[in-house]
């Protein structure tokens, strides 16, 4: 049995109203799924299915408000195990629904063993590094994993990271449910800006009073880059267009990799460095407010998955039907003030996260190229570190790299 | 004597030089218990200090632990400095009612009136073929009290060190002596006798497994620390030094650091000292730990006469490293 719980979207979110659900008990339920919908002081979200199961119980009922770990539903698990002993397959008719996927979930092979013995330390550490404890066999007395295992497999899994790129971008397109097409019109409750100005304005003001705040700005020249995104642009079609942004966010999420230390949160004193790369870039609401939602694995998506998901993004934002997963991942945050906004962008850290990156607005600047003046397209780019996690020399190499992979857009 | 300070001496030694130099520092600091005095200690403790300090000051009791218990209690109370020196604890039971019932709640039963500054000298533990009645580790119950410090010096600088601190505190401090360490000899530090009886120590840094012990504890620890680096295990041996009231913040730094705890009591398990410290690692540092919480204590046995029976009831570092190595998630 599994309790779905009221997520948690931000450090300042108290409780949340339940607008619809979009399951009833009895409902068989995928990992990711959309199951409901909540109105929170970020607008509306979808709230996603944790995990796989057959919905037993609904216990929230619509428009009923809930504080942020109150149960919402019980989502039954133990059917997939009891797939296993063929009399209850017969028994139960609810498992037919379940037994239709020929190839079992990978995963949920391995949830059959016997109960995995883990260290308390082990379990924690596995969180942090998103390592899934299910993958990992103990080394411990009886099977229990202990640090070491949990380190072993991190490593590993770093180390494959890039062989096993395909693989993730099978998983990563976003599942876009029935729901979602035949979404029936309803009736949007206007966002409340009262109360996400409020959630803003909590998260800036802790942020302000207990993240030392260090900014190092560079300026970077996007000849380069705008011209190779004209040439490409030719040979698309207009809804297939790649936009500037996109190519900053990928680039972000590249010069990451190498400075993983800018990734991740500040938590307990100490930096965690996040073992996904998952960028958050503030939308600006037509209503006012903003809202950050991120694209997860950055690093290891192509250009074009990026640009796909930036616009499906937006125009879900918009709409208020960002996912909780995509509201609550983010590593690291890029504001950016559009085309036509402000140069610099000195931005405020959204905790617990450690870095800020923001992208004024391109502009043609006298420029030396070649030992003379041009002008040329030049982007200041300013990053806000958290001193406490980072110093300036970590910040200072980001940038650095950050420059080269935008003079190389065609590598990105 | 006074060219022993910087030179090797014996546990023994030390503890007849702490003594010796607080009856001459302050002359409110007194002697008394069984055989101080002409016998010289029953452990030979204090031999010749009757003759230096006169019989107004090494007392001779009569066999009798809780008269002269409670009359150390009462020479507190009226100003002085006494010692109590109960030959091993096990006859202290004789004079738990006076160490329990009167000096550790003197003070609060008196409203604050009453303060007792007593010091009592013990000497506890097995391992010398005393048989069953003579080599009880009972200085976990006394740790169990309120009112009460408890403290285990194990080296020959804390031995001499840690006497002179606990007379100058206001309330009454218990000293158990382990009968084992008397003969073992260290070196004085050069900074001569000034200690805490606050604090636990670190007596050797390691990144593997933290080992949680006092008293004889310590010294089989560190040997076991020793069997364990030729495996390439790398134990911290952490000396509490005093049971009551335990120092948290150094045991809690040394298995956040190595997310590993073993714990050596001499002491009975059940409802001991290292049952606390147990509890103690485990109520604060669950998510630190790596493997659950080990101890290795004394066989719940009345304590064996035949030597390789009593040995085997007691913990030893083969026993000790032998544990560790079992702990899952260490590497190599």
């Amino acid at each position: 049995m599994g309790e779905f719980i009221m997520p948690s979207l931000g450090s300042q979110m108290i409780d949340a109203k339940l607008v619809q659900w979009y399951v009833k008990p009895g409902d068989t339920v995928k990992k990711g799924d959309i199951i409901g919908e909540i109105h929170t002081e970020k607008g509306l979200i979808d709230i996603e299915a944790l995990e796989d199961g057959i919905i037993s119980e609904l216990r929230i009922k619509e428009g009923e408000t809930v504080p942020v770990g109150a149960v919402m539903a019980v989502i039954d698990n133990d059917t997939a195990k009891k797939t296993e002993s063929p009399a209850e397959i017969s028994a139960d008719m609810k498992m037919k629904e379940n037994g239709k996927s020929e190839k079992p979930e990978p995963g949920l092979e391995k949830r059959e063993r016997p109960k995995v013995k883990v260290s308390p330390l082990a379990r924690r550490m596995a969180e942090d590094l998103q390592v899934d404890l299910n993958t990992i066999t103990g080394s411990g007395p009886g099977g229990t994993i202990h640090k070491k295992d949990v380190e072993a497999a991190a490593a590993e899994k770093q180390k494959e990271k890039p062989v096993k790129e395909p693989e993730a971008v099978e998983k990563a397109p976003p599942p876009v449910t029935e729901r979602e097409m035949t979404a029936p019109e309803k009736e949007i409750a206007p966002p409340e800006a009262d109360s996400m100005r409020k959630a803003i304005a909590a998260a800036m003001s802790l942020a302000n009073r207990e993240i030392p705040h260090y900014y190092l700005e560079k300026n970077i020249d996007l000849d380069r880059a705008l011209h190779w995104l004209e040439e490409t642009n030719k040979k698309r079609s207009i809804n297939e267009r790649l936009l500037p942004p996109m190519l900053m966010l990928k680039a972000v999420a590249n010069a990451l990799t190498e400075i993983p230390e800018l990734n991740g949160f500040w938590k307990d004193d100490a930096l965690r460095v996040a073992e996904g790369i998952h960028v958050g870039f503030t939308i600006f609401l037509r209503k006012g407010g903003l809202v950050i939602p991120a694209i997860l694995n950055a690093d290891t998506k192509s250009l074009d998955e990026i640009r796909e998901e930036f616009v499906e993004m937006v125009t879900r934002a918009r709409e208020g039907h960002l996912r909780t997963r995509e509201m609550s991942s983010a590593t690291i945050t890029i504001t950016s003030l559009g085309e036509r906004g402000a140069e610099k962008v000195y931005g405020v850290i959204y905790p617990p996260q450690v870095a800020l990156i923001g992208f004024g607005s391109i502009t043609r600047r006298p420029w030396s190229v070649n030992g003379a003046i041009g002008i040329r397209p030049v982007l200041t780019v300013v990053l806000a570190g958290d001193h406490r996690a980072t110093d300036g020399h970590s910040g200072s190499r980001f940038l650095e790299i950050l420059d080269e992979q935008l003079q190389n857009p065609d590598k990105l | 004597m006074k060219e022993l300070k910087q030179q090797k001496m014996t546990y023994r030694q030390a503890v007849r030089e702490a003594m010796r130099e607080a009856m001459i520092k302050d002359d409110r600091v007194f002697l008394m218990g069984e055989d101080v005095g002409l016998y010289g200690g029953c452990f030979n403790v204090s031999e010749g200090m009757l003759e230096e300090f006169g019989s107004e000051r090494v007392i001779d009791t009569p066999l009798s632990e809780s008269g002269f218990t409670g009359a150390g209690i009462g020479a507190a109370m009226g100003g002085m400095r006494p010692i109590v020196e109960i030959m091993t604890v096990n006859f202290s039971l004789l004079a738990s009612d006076q160490i329990i019932n009167t000096a550790a709640i003197q003070l609060y039963m008196s409203g604050g009136q009453f303060n007792v500054p007593l010091v009592i000298r013990m000497a506890t533990g097995g391992g010398k073929q005393l048989a069953a009645q003579h080599s009880r580790s009972l200085e976990g119950w006394y740790a169990h009290i309120p009112g009460l410090k408890v403290l285990t010096p194990a080296t020959v600088e804390d031995a001499r060190g840690m006497l002179w601190p606990a007379l100058e505190d206001p309330d009454p401090v218990l000293i158990f002596e382990n009968t084992t360490l008397y003969n073992y000899e260290g070196y004085m530090p050069d900074n001569g006798s000034i200690v805490d009886i606050s604090t636990a120590k670190v007596r050797r840094n390691g990144a593997d497994v933290s080992i949680i012990t006092y008293g004889i504890g310590l010294h089989k620890s560190l040997e076991a620390a020793g069997i364990l680096a030729e495996e390439g295990i790398e134990a911290e041996v952490v000396d509490l030094r005093v049971l009551r009231p335990l120092d948290n913040e150094t045991i809690f730094k040394s298995v956040s650091k190595t997310h590993r705890a073993v714990i050596v009591d001499e002491g009975w398990r059940s409802g001991g000292i290292s049952a606390e410290l147990s509890s103690r690692i485990t109520e604060k540092l669950f998510y630190e730990l790596d493997c659950p919480v080990e101890r290795v204590c004394g066989a719940e046995v009345p304590a064996p006469y035949a030597r390789h029976l009593e040995q085997a009831s007691l913990p030893q570092p083969e026993k000790i490293a032998e544990t560790i190595k079992q702990m899952g998630g260490l590497h190599g």
